[in-house]
């Protein structure tokens, strides 16, 4: 549970002043009135004990904004905010990503989510975006890779709509291979590389003697031998 | 005082002219033939006082410009009256004979002439900075004679060069003599005879022999054409020799050289019947010796040989490894390992067969040596029936080195066969590999005392140290040393048992203890022992302790052996067996009869290895137990009983148990520790450059492992995966084919 112990406090205190003075440096300076209605916004999915939006709060936040709970658009939001832990957002993170998306009530984040995707889409993001969330899916302490299951079901959801037949591919791939339980960050950015170098499905430009991680190597590999 | 005046008359042009001409007509005379005095020293001072005379008086009267004129001029007209006429009239080889003579005589003239105008040599032509009278002399010659006649001259010798060729005789002083004015008329420079002659020559005997070579190369075999090209070779620096200039060797050699064996190389060496292959099929040393020569000095021209060379060596090695594996497939299991000690001994030969080629025909030559390697590496690194090529050479050795093996060899055979063999080990690229299954013989062999020479065993590990290096037989040195530790040790622990006769098991003991790290890893399994065993083993520790209090003694009772007193009804028979055996034999001494599940419980050993030391006891040769039913193998629900009529002609008997096979063990052990052996290289590597490509580190790891084994790629790339993923490395943010070293 990571939240800064001065935004608990801020909630019983007034939040006019202290609340513009923390955001104040920011680069979108929010209106004292934005940050309320912000707040406000938060505290309709926060679970009051916790003071977070946890898994049930994001639910009805995506009911709300009529975007499936799996929806890439989320994960998108969840960047934006920043946020640590998958499931929960806090209310800095709120705060942060709302704010940057200069969106203060229901409708306006509605509104903002397209142009929010096409902001990560760009090139210059997207590749921090498909890193951020495979570290969102890092649930434990010293966690470093990610079972296959939830590979490929965060694939679909990352990559899906740019790269349909590679993902498409690689999850048969890895659901019937036996050499690797898990995967770890450098072949997830292995396969981002892949996606954007190697042409598909012709895949000549493909060389298994460079550094591609050796999971892509016998993805290759099988393909070459279906389509023998 | 007396005032000496010394009055010379003056001499006028003419007259002094005049005068020189009789010297000169005299010349001209003795130079044709006639009958003509030679010059005396008086008549040779007065020619040559004339002509310092006329340089030496005052002006108008000094005409050392128009004695220089006219001396050129006396040549000339020599040259056009006389000489150019004779030549003209003749031809071929008579007009050669008469250029000789006549360059011969003009030399003469122009040694005389230039005596008698020597004064001129003096002062006059340096004082003008004109060329000397010498030189002015041959001049006249090389403008009004060779310039009109080198072209025919040239053609005349190439005819009779040629000619000579065909096999006719020549006159080679002649064409000495003809050639050697080329030289002379360079008057210090080869170009007269290069560009005059020698550009000629070549290109005619380039395409004498181009003509001779298309026609050889069709109608004569390999060795006949090598026979040919080395006699002509041979000859041509013959004629190097006898007439032409020496600088002519090397360029006309290259151009017969080429035209013979560089054009038709490929022809000559792919011949189908008589070729390079042929040859080496047909062992025919001479020939290939031959080859070598001529085409040694050829650059580049031993490659093609070495090639097919190389390829002659990889076929007849895998045509053995094939008759291997085929007779392997054929047979039964034992009699195909037999065959594959033959295959050692068959590739020995071969190595030893070709070996005598690379040093004899083949000169030594790198490029050979090199053929040789490859050829080898190739296919030294084949399967035979499911055996690597570094088990093979294991079980050679053991065979060798082994009580009982199946060589009968004497001590200098023995050490020259393992020579040999460390040799071959060279040619196998996967060493670690037979190093364990060696280790794994080696242990055998020093365990159950089946080692049939001492000094073989340490001989051939001085060998395999001396090439792969001290790491490589360290382990396998210190299990020779623990065998010799342990007899002391033995001596030892009979001494406490003496001093201690209360600790005494009352069963004869003897221990070895091997250090852990040099021997080959056991299982060792929790085998309920016999209570005599215990015993024995608490008195072991007992001793044990009082020598080191620091080491854990794990025992190993699966290589144990037992001699056991077999009370049957015939005969007593002493039974040795091994200590598993033994430990199911000595059940009997309580109960008669015992059921699988019994037996298994009270031993507690796994249905595998129970199943095995049963049968070895119930269905093998030797029936020591009776089985129930009586069937050929071992199932769960029989029983068994002491065979009490069981009898046999010998007093002492062995009772093998079958060897379990460890080809699996050892390949695993040998991949376990490659995976840590290409961890530490490239961790050795990224720790010292900090920084590496992903191409290049590879390929530094697969040098540094070379030694021991060739790495699979994949695998490297594993092993750099799993160093990512422990923070050894992390790929480069920016080029993802770089890593970085994290301290």
């Amino acid at each position: 549970m990571r939240r800064s112990s001065a935004a608990s406090k801020k909630k019983s205190d007034s939040i006019t002043s202290s609340t513009t003075d923390l955001f104040r440096s920011g680069p979108s300076k929010a209106t004292s009135k934005e940050m309320d209605r912000i707040d406000h916004l938060f505290n309709q999915y926060a679970n009051t004990s916790s003071n977070l939006i946890d898994p049930e709060g994001i639910e009805e936040l995506c009911s709300n904004l009529q975007v499936p709970h799996t929806d890439i658009r989320i994960l998108m939001l969840a960047w934006k905010m920043k946020a640590e832990k998958q499931g929960y957002f806090t209310q800095e993170e709120w705060r942060r990503g709302l704010k940057a998306l200069r969106a203060d009530t229901l409708s306006k984040l509605k509104k903002a989510l397209p142009e929010l995707e096409k902001e990560v889409r760009r090139q210059s993001n997207f590749a921090d975006f498909y890193a951020y969330a495979f570290r969102y899916c890092l649930t434990e302490e010293k966690q470093k890779s990610i079972d296959i299951e939830t590979i490929c079901q965060l694939l679909d959801i990352v990559m899906g709509s740019t790269f349909r037949a590679q993902v498409d591919y690689f999850v048969e791939y890895l659901k019937i291979q036996n050499d690797y339980k898990v995967i770890n960050m450098d072949q997830w950015m292995g396969f981002y590389r892949f996606c954007n170098e190697i042409s598909f499905p012709e895949m000549t430009e493909y060389n298994p003697e460079l550094a591609w991680p050796l999971v892509l190597d016998s993805f290759v590999e099988w393909i070459s031998e279906k389509q023998a | 005082s007396l005032s000496f005046k010394m009055e010379r008359k003056t001499i006028d042009l003419d007259q002094g002219w005049d005068y020189m001409q009789t010297g000169i007509t005299k010349l001209k005379r003795i130079l044709e033939g006639l009958p003509e005095p030679q010059f005396d020293s008086e008549q040779y001072m007065m020619l040559y006082t004339t002509i310092y005379n006329m340089c030496t008086q005052k002006p108008p009267h000094d005409y050392s410009q128009q004695l220089y004129d006219k001396y050129r001029e006396a040549f000339e007209e020599y040259i056009h009256s006389t000489v150019l006429p004779a030549l003209r009239e003749k031809h071929d080889e008579y007009m050669l004979r008469e250029l000789v003579k006549r360059w011969s005589n003009h030399k003469v003239m122009v040694r005389w002439l230039s005596r008698f105008f020597y004064y001129l040599d003096r002062y006059f032509i340096a004082r003008r900075s004109l060329p000397p009278l010498n030189e002015v002399g041959l001049t006249c010659f090389r403008d009004l004679v060779y310039n009109e006649l080198h072209s025919k001259v040239k053609d005349a010798v190439i005819a009779l060069v040629d000619k000579e060729r065909e096999g006719e005789q020549i006159d080679r002083a002649l064409l000495k003599n003809v050639l050697d004015i080329y030289v002379e008329i360079g008057m210090g420079q080869m170009e007269r005879y290069e560009e005059d002659f020698e550009s000629f020559m070549l290109l005619d005997s380039a395409s004498y022999y181009s003509r001779k070579a298309s026609s050889w190369i069709q109608e004569d075999s390999c060795p006949d054409y090598m026979l040919k090209s080395e006699e002509c070779l041979k000859k041509e620096r013959e004629r190097v020799a006898h007439y032409l200039h020496s600088s002519s060797e090397p360029k006309l050699v290259e151009k017969v050289q080429h035209e013979l064996l560089v054009v038709y190389a490929n022809q000559l060496l792919e011949k189908e019947h008589s070729g390079c292959r042929a040859l080496l099929r047909d062992d025919k040393v001479d020939d290939l010796s031959r080859m070598y020569r001529l085409y040694h000095k050829i650059v580049k021209g031993l490659e093609p040989v070495a090639n097919i060379f190389k390829q002659h060596v990889t076929a007849e090695g895998n045509a053995l490894v094939q008759q291997a594996e085929d007779t392997a497939t054929n047979h039964a299991a034992n009699t195909a390992s037999v065959q594959e000690q033959v295959l050692i001994r068959k590739v020995i030969e071969l190595h030893d067969k070709y070996m005598v080629y690379v040093v004899e025909c083949f000169q030594n030559h790198t490029l050979f040596h090199k053929a040789l390697k490859e050829a080898f590496e190739i296919f030294c690194n084949k399967t035979v029936a499911g055996s690597s090529s570094a088990e093979l050479l294991a079980t050679f050795c053991d065979n060798i080195l082994k009580k009982g093996g199946s060589e009968k060899l004497s001590d200098e055979a023995i050490e020259d066969t393992l020579e040999k063999v460390v040799k071959l080990l060279a040619y196998i690229s996967d060493k670690d590999l037979f190093a364990e299954f060696y280790r794994k013989k080696l242990a055998r062999r020093l365990l159950f005392d089946r080692s049939a020479n001492d000094d073989h065993e340490r001989s051939i590990l001085t060998k395999l140290k001396q090439q792969c290096g001290g790491q490589f037989t360290s382990k396998m040195e210190g299990m020779v040393t623990d065998l010799t530790l342990a007899r002391e040790n033995q001596n030892s622990f009979e001494e406490y048992l003496g001093n201690n006769p209360a600790a005494n098991p009352g069963i004869d003991l003897t221990v070895t203890v091997l250090t852990t790290g040099f021997w080959p890893s056991y299982k060792s399994f929790d085998i309920n022992l016999p209570a005599e065993m215990v015993k024995c083993v608490e008195v072991f520790k007992g001793f044990y302790e009082t020598k080191t209090k620091h080491r854990k003694l794990t025992w190993i009772y699966s290589l144990g052996t037992c001699h056991l007193n077999g009370k049957f009804d015939t005969k007593p028979i002493e039974l040795v067996v091994s200590t598993y055996q033994a430990a199911v034999l000595l059940l009997f001494n309580t109960t008669d009869k015992l059921s699988y599940t019994d037996i298994l419980t009270q031993l507690n050993l796994s249905h595998e290895d129970l199943v095995r030391l049963l049968h070895s006891l119930s269905c093998a040769r030797y029936k020591i137990l009776l089985k129930e039913p009586s069937t050929k193998t071992v199932s769960q629900s029989d029983s068994f009983e002491f065979n009490s009529k069981f009898t046999d002609r010998m007093r002492r008997i062995k009772i093998p148990l079958p060897p379990v096979d460890e080809r699996k063990k050892v390949v695993e052990d040998v991949d376990k520790d490659r995976r840590y052996a290409i961890d530490a290289a490239i961790v050795r590597i990224m720790k010292s450059r900090k920084v590496l490509g992903h191409q290049q580190l590879v390929s530094e790891c697969v040098e540094q492992l070379s030694r021991m084994f060739k790495p699979d790629i994949k695998a490297i790339k594993k092993r750099m995966e799993d160093l990512i993923t422990r923070d050894y490395l992390e790929r480069d943010k920016e080029n993802p084919n770089m890593f970085r070293y994290l301290a």
